[in-house]
């Protein structure tokens, strides 16, 4: 059984920021959901919890960063990106400050709390902001991985995290890069670009589809921004289909992001969008909630089926 | 220790000298804030020429005191301060507000040297100071972050946030000086949202409270010091201005926060500021 990704964070931020004195992590309240606790506990030196103040939080985050520290700022990916956005836009983005926001429960992953507490735009509205790095991570070593690279690079950056365990696709010696994305799994007919929980999904609708006599290849397109344009290319060229996977709105994230570059990369393929269908979900079981919201296996694997029938 | 009388004239020279450009520079280019930048003029002069360790040759040197001015709107006075100091040259003032110019309309720290924060949205600096506080705490360096903020700017309640916080991690490195002129940009703070009684708020959030003549550079100084002064909490300075001021159609005019001067008014404000009529 692989580990929820909140709890990879949880270790992960103390195993690397143990030994880094600069990293500080700041949350708002939250720390026991979103593991940031695991580390304040063993450096409470370089723990601040702020109280419900996420603006405040991202503000003292900046200002840490100006004096060389590596401030993680921890809440749900849904405060984090709105009430914590401007800091984000004025302070790390326009003066490229190296702060590292930290969106935990990410898309419906925090289900029984319902829509209030779901995120399904921060991908959308982070990857505006010029000078961020977006990531979306997909499983536990990956995570691993997200945190140590967020500590060794200079750069503001959004990480989304989810609550939950998600499929391991990775081995704990999977080497990763900064806007190179993964192939999984290759094949010929069309290309699944996903992220986070939906690249396990995507794995599994294309192994479905196998049994159909159509292949299909996986990407987990985890670098958001800046984005793999050669491999997005290079699939479109050839499977000439493409269906985008992620657990957020069809406007703006991972779908819009690929469609910019298939459209200006004058690609000859078709899109299909998988995500929310420009509305809110509900509270439920997170996977009763993918399934009635269009982000289970069956859904991606039909999706597929329609593009290569619009080539 | 108070400033001697040439000191103080010394600053009080600066200041008038400061006036002037700012009405020449604002007028040249139509456009930029008059007002705050009139009102936070002995502050900055203050901390810039008097009180603050800062060292124009090195604009990075970790020990440094930080002057963040959250209050970004006054960025003309600012840039004509750190141009005094010797940041940059005094003649760059006038690429002020245009095309590829290192002084846009409000304070950039990429691309200014001597600019400690990018400012703008109101709100948001105290919370960045106190970063500042606890990080240059972290490192045991001694110095102190000065917080410059307008009143108007107290009507964001993040500044309420960032105090609550200040507080809770005893940033006595932090000193907040309010340049508390009592105008914003559609009128009063008493028309537009009052503020009450601002030192008990402050001391109620956990702040030590100094209140003086922000118009006064000794009793700024003085008030300063006993600021540093402070350990195991905060500081808050309540600088008493008057927005516009030196420039009696200006003071105390809303009107004037981020209104274009004109050539009458531009010739009528310099006459007062050279002590013409």
């Amino acid at each position: 059984m692989s580990r929820s990704l909140r709890d990879v964070y949880g270790d992960s931020l103390l195993k690397y920021g143990k030994e880094n004195k600069n990293v500080f992590a700041l949350d708002a309240d939250v720390s026991g959901s979103t593991k940031s606790a695991v580390f304040g506990k063993e450096c409470p030196d370089r723990f601040l919890n702020v109280g419900i103040a996420e603006a405040n939080m991202v503000g003292m985050a900046a200002g840490l960063a100006t004096t060389g520290k590596i401030p993680f700022v921890n809440t749900f990916a849904v405060f984090l990106t709105s009430i914590g956005l401007i800091g984000a836009r004025s302070l790390s983005s326009y003066s490229k400050l190296n702060v590292k926001y930290m969106g935990a429960y990410g898309g419906v992953s925090d289900a029984f709390d319902g829509p209030s507490h779901h995120s399904l735009e921060d991908i959308a509205i982070m990857r505006t902001l010029p000078n961020f790095q977006v990531f979306v991570a997909s499983d536990e070593y990956q995570t691993d991985w997200l945190v140590k690279n967020a500590i060794d690079v200079n750069a503001p950056m959004y990480i989304r995290l989810s609550r939950d365990a998600t499929k391991t696709v990775y081995t704990p010696d999977t080497k990763f890069e900064t806007g190179k994305g993964k192939v999984i799994r290759d094949g010929k007919d069309a290309t699944i670009i996903a992220c986070g929980v939906m690249v396990g999904q995507a794995v599994e609708a294309a192994e479905a589809l196998a049994k159909k006599g159509i292949d299909v290849r996986v990407v987990d397109m985890f670098c958001i921004k800046p984005i793999d344009r050669e491999l997005i290319l290079e699939s479109a060229a050839k499977t000439g289909a493409i269906v985008t996977a992620e657990e957020h709105s069809i406007i703006g994230g991972l779908g819009g992001a690929v469609a910019e570059v298939l459209t200006s990369g004058g690609a000859k393929a078709v899109q299909e969008f998988i995500g929310l269908q420009d509305q809110h979900a509900e509270c439920g079981p997170y996977n009763a909630l993918l399934q009635k919201y269009g982000l289970d296996v069956s859904s991606i694997a039909a999706a597929v089926e329609k593009a290569i029938s619009k080539k | 220790m108070s400033l001697t009388t040439s000191r103080k004239n010394e600053l009080n020279a600066l200041c008038n000298k400061f006036r002037i450009d700012l009405i020449e520079l604002l007028h040249s280019i139509q456009t930029g804030h008059p007002g705050g930048s009139l009102s936070v003029c002995e502050i900055l002069t203050t901390l810039y020429f008097e009180k603050a360790k800062v060292d124009p040759k090195n604009p990075k040197w970790p020990e440094r005191d930080r002057v963040v001015l959250t209050k970004g709107h006054a960025a003309p006075m600012l840039y004509r301060v750190l141009a005094e100091k010797g940041f940059f040259p005094v003649e760059e003032m006038k690429t002020l507000r245009q095309l590829n110019t290192r002084l846009q309309g409000h304070p950039c720290a990429l691309e200014t040297p001597g600019v400690e924060l990018s400012t703008g949205p109101l709100g948001m600096g105290l919370s960045a100071c106190l970063g500042m506080a606890i990080g240059l705490k972290a490192d045991h360096i001694d110095s102190t972050v000065y917080a410059v903020m307008g009143d108007g700017e107290l009507n964001e309640g993040t500044c309420w946030e960032a105090c609550m916080a200040a507080s809770k991690f005893k940033a006595d490195n932090l000193i907040a000086i309010v340049d508390r002129n009592h105008v914003q940009l559609d009128g009063t703070s008493d028309e537009i949202m009052p503020l009450g009684n601002l030192a008990e708020k402050f001391k109620a959030f956990g702040f030590e409270v100094f209140t003086c003549n922000g118009h006064d550079v000794e009793a700024l100084s003085d008030t300063i010091d006993l600021a540093k002064a402070v350990k195991g909490k905060p500081a808050v300075i309540l600088a008493e201005t008057v927005k516009g001021k030196g420039v009696s159609f200006m003071e105390g005019k809303n009107t004037w926060h981020g209104k274009a001067i004109n050539d009458e008014e531009c010739k009528l404000a310099l006459a007062e500021l050279r002590g013409e009529k």
